[in-house]
């Protein structure tokens, strides 16, 4: 099948976002000065070394301290000017973060043939605490909502606000079968993800097509503790359109809904295998759209898969 | 299970003996004082905790070495970064009223620094890099050089990124000149730490990707069932979806547990067990020093009492306690009377998830049953900083912890309601009681501190009288705050002259930490005092955790009630939604640093610089 062939240019047109995108966010920090790899430092050597005249800079009491114990040479070369100084804290490093939510196998049990279905919800961020670079992926096949399977990136630009939330502007391509072709399209994204109250992970964007489509997706997760590595994690998640999109398996109005419950066991925080189910069903057009696409609008699945972060 | 970082062993860059020998060489090393055993770790010295050889250095000229260095800690190996070769660093004991000069040489690859915390000396020689030198460059040597002008137990550390939670800590000690006012026959230091075997920089980094990266005694099934069958069905889940509905954590006490930390007592963990010894009828002097990067101690000897006669290397009028919470970076000298059986010197941390220990026994081999921990403590509204609402809403805010006697202690100890404000309060009549500052809850204004700040306080008030969430139902003598009065009223008695207010911010759910909602890279200014000037520096603590500050170079007065004896310390600790104020006499011109000395929290941006300004010789 032509699935792989479809998503590794999507996984490219992703890395060359972050390769591009990635120097401009780490450029907004303040550098990092590592007096021992910067040029001035290496001037104060050769100067001290052929006795030159001395940096100005070097204030008086500093300089009596120095010149009246026995290591005076060498405490000289501490002794740089403020700006050389490097921050007292690193408040501002930038980091990258990965979450790999959602990987998992889901046996198709409906169909008489076997068929090795799967799912996968990625998302992550370089950046520091308020500016960050997001980058997202959400790939499916067989769902009650996308017949054949249907591949998403998102690359957006998001801004930490009101306490609890992040603001998310940038694109985003998909790309699906229909009628057995692949078809690709592109669209603008504005979002908002965070934390509400009640502990619920909110992610709810607005998507606009190149032709001008209007679309939506909310989804909102909750982890329940059974104990401290044992760990049910609620999920539900749907999509609207205003316009049908046949291509895409759109149809107006409300798209799917989707209920699923995954219970992890944190080998680590970082790595938790789970095990669940998954309740999905198409409403209205999108659910004839998945049938003539030879899908099954209402399903039920088993899933199994893993969440791992780093 | 522990994530196992790929460990290097590196050589030796400088043997201790070869530093001896050099010390030595040049007349440098002092004498062993067999009095105080030291808290030597040395990886090719493996010696028993008894009988460890002092490492103790004195005198006019001291040289240190700072260099990278396996370390083995119950079995396990890691990569440590040492002053002179051990965890901890050599003792450094001086003389009041010398001069010292303290050479510091690099072998590491990185820059680093080392602080003499809680000292009085010139601005340059206070090793902060970034506020008072540009650091210590690798293969440089630094020379440092102060009076010294204060006597009692202190510590020095690096101030550079992670080191000191790498192992760069030691014990320094400052004799008096004047006989000491109290009397002692042995005397040992007790430096407690935290270690980990993950990176400082991976600590920080799991708790941005996730706030309770470390936290494994969270609320989960099994306790709320427990709940609902004592406190009933709906209660318990009112008490739970309040919680959540606040987007917080009750359970949040330590970001860094047990789950990495290994505890240290000397350098040694609670099974090396390090033991002190002592004769029949001596009276102990006990030299606590939390050099700790990010752990709170609750600290007791079962069996014992222990008088406080000294904190942060100041006399204190001599309080008698069994137990008292030790933020990072205090110290407090106490004076016990064992009688002839061993005895176990447990630091229980906070959130109860470790704890570190060591013995006191007349004989060799002898150690004391260890305790069992406490369980977990959990979070009130109180220190939300919502306790109005919980008297105004009745059992749907009622806490399951909640103790009657610890509710809005304002009332209590309010002899003098004058206002917080009023800074002409101290009516020359009232020796030793004053008002305390925060006395009277007062309420948050209308600035939330900015999105890198979860939560505020909606009421902060002073709360020096609680011993601390968690201790609030002790059975035992726990120290407060309001314990603390110095032996001798200090020379400046004069009321502050204004009020600088600061707020302690924080998120929780991303790991940012900052003073006033912005992180040190964010404040475009200095907090600016005037040379000669009393002001009164007031902290509120937004968060939801307690926070010990430190102020370098100056002492920070703690306006604690008690009249012309307040306490003066280098490192307070404030704690959740408290009002704290300390009295400060700015008399230190020059720039100095002032931050959490919770060292993640610090390296995430609370921190900033105090100027001293105006000084005109």
């Amino acid at each position: 099948m032509s699935v792989r062939a479809v998503q590794w240019p999507v996984v490219l047109i992703g890395l060359l976002g972050v390769t591009i995108y990635a120097p401009l966010v780490s450029a907004e920090s303040r550098p990092i000065v590592s007096p021992i790899k910067s040029a001035h430092h290496s001037d104060a050597l050769i100067e001290l070394n052929t006795g030159g005249p001395q940096r100005q800079g070097i204030d008086v009491e500093t300089k009596s301290v120095a010149l009246s114990s026995s290591g005076e040479e060498r405490t000289l070369l501490n002794l740089s000017p403020k700006e050389s100084w490097p921050s007292p804290v690193n408040d501002e490093e930038n980091r990258l973060f990965t979450l790999i939510d959602v990987l998992e196998y889901r046996p198709n049990m409906s169909k008489g043939e076997r068929t090795s279905d799967y799912r996968w919800d990625i998302e992550g961020w370089y950046g520091g605490d308020y500016n960050r670079l997001w980058f997202k992926s959400e790939g499916q096949r067989d769902t009650a909502f996308k017949a054949d399977y249907d591949v998403d990136f998102q690359l957006l630009y998001g801004r930490f606000i009101r306490k609890y939330y992040d603001v998310q502007i940038g694109p985003r391509v998909e790309t699906q079968t229909f009628r057995g072709s692949n078809v690709t399209r592109g669209l603008g994204v504005i979002g908002i993800q965070g934390l509400v109250p009640y502990n619920y992970e909110l992610e709810a964007a607005l998507f606009i097509d190149q032709n001008g489509k209007v679309s939506g997706r909310l989804s909102l997760t909750k982890d329940l503790l059974l104990t401290q590595r044992l760990i049910l994690q609620g999920r539900f998640e749907t999509n609207v359109a205003v316009q049908r999109v046949e291509q895409f398996t759109t149809g107006s109005g409300l798209n799917n809904l989707e209920f699923g419950m995954r219970l992890r066991y944190e080998i680590w925080r970082e790595f938790a295998p789970y095990v669940g189910f998954s309740l999905d069903r198409s409403f209205g057009e999108t659910a004839t759209l998945v049938r003539q696409e030879g899908g099954n609008p209402s399903q039920v699945r088993f899933v199994t898969g893993v969440r791992m972060w780093f | 299970m522990q994530l196992k970082k790929r460990i290097q062993d590196r050589p030796h860059l400088i043997s201790r003996r070869v530093l001896l020998k050099r010390a030595g060489a040049l007349g440098l090393l002092a004498a062993i004082q067999p009095l105080l055993p030291a808290c030597a770790r040395h990886r090719s010295l493996p010696m028993t905790p008894i009988g460890r050889q002092p490492s103790t250095l004195s005198g006019n000229l001291i040289d240190l070495v700072i260099g990278e260095q396996s370390f083995v800690l119950d079995g396990q190996t890691g990569t440590a970064m040492t002053i002179n070769g051990t965890i901890p660093g050599p003792l450094i004991r001086l003389k009041e009223g010398q001069e010292v000069t303290l050479r510091v040489t690099n072998q590491l690859a990185e820059s680093t620094s080392i602080h003499w915390h809680g000292i009085l000396l010139p601005p340059k020689m206070d090793g902060v890099p970034g506020v008072s030198f540009g650091g210590i460059q690798p293969g440089a040597t630094f020379t440092y050089r102060f009076p010294v002008k204060q006597s009692g137990t202190y510590w020095y550390h690096s101030h550079s990124g992670g080191q000191e939670l790498q192992g760069m800590y030691a014990p320094m000690i400052l004799d008096p000149v004047d006989p000491e006012p109290f009397q002692y026959e042995r005397e040992y230091v007790v430096m407690l730490s935290d270690w980990s075997f993950e990176s400082p920089d991976r600590l920080l980094s799991n708790l941005k990707m996730q706030g309770g990266y470390y936290n494994f005694q969270k609320r989960a099934a099994r306790e709320f069932l427990g709940d609902v069958r004592r406190m009933g069905f709906w209660t318990a889940l009112q008490d739970y979806l309040m919680w959540h509905q606040m987007r917080m954590d009750p359970t949040d006490f330590a970001d860094v547990t047990g789950y990495t930390m290994t505890y240290l007592m000397n350098g040694l963990s609670p099974s090396e067990n390090w033991t002190a010894l002592f004769g029949s009828g001596e009276r102990i002097r006990l030299r606590f020093i939390n050099a700790a990067s990010m752990t709170f101690y609750d600290v007791r000897i079962p069996g014992l009492t222990m008088v406080v006669v000294q904190a942060d290397g100041q006399n204190v009028q001599p309080v008698t306690v069994e137990e008292f919470r030790f933020g990072p970076a205090e110290t407090y000298d106490v004076i016990i009377e064992p009688t002839d059986q061993p005895y176990t010197i447990f630091a229980e941390t906070i959130d109860r998830s470790g704890y570190a220990r060591g013995t006191l026994a007349p004989r060799a081999g002898m150690s004391a049953e260890i305790p069992e921990r406490r369980s977990r403590p959990l979070r009130t509204m109180e220190d939300m900083g919502m306790a109005y609402m919980k008297h105004s809403n009745g059992s749907g805010m009622t806490m399951p912890d909640t103790n009657p006697s610890s509710e809005m202690p304002s009332m209590e100890h309010g002899q003098h309601d004058v206002g917080t404000h009023d800074m002409a309060s101290r009516s020359p009549d009232s020796q030793t009681v004053s008002m305390v500052p925060g006395s009277q809850p007062v309420k948050h204004g209308s600035d939330e501190h900015g999105t890198g700040n979860q939560t505020v306080a909606e009421y902060s008030w002073n709360r020096f009288e609680e011993p601390g969430r968690g201790l609030e139902h002790s059975p035992r003598r726990v120290l407060r705050y309001t314990d603390l009065k110095s032996l001798v009223p200090y020379p400046d008695q004069r009321a502050p002259e204004r009020e600088i207010e600061l707020h302690l911010t924080g998120h929780m759910e991303r790991f940012m930490w900052s003073f006033d909602g912005k992180k040190y890279s964010e404040a475009k200014n200095l907090i600016a005092f005037r040379y000669g000037e009393r002001v009164r520096f007031t902290f509120v603590n937004d968060t939801m955790m307690e926070h010990p500050l430190h102020l370098h170079g100056m002492w920070m007065h703690l306006e604690n009630g008690a009249g012309t004896y307040l306490p003066r310390k280098h490192t307070v600790i404030v704690k959740p939604a408290e009002r704290v104020s300390v009295a400060i006499t700015a008399d230190a011109p020059g720039r100095w640093a002032f931050h959490c000395h919770l060292l993640l929290h610090m390296e995430a941006g609370m921190f900033r610089v105090v100027e001293v300004s105006g000084y005109e010789p």
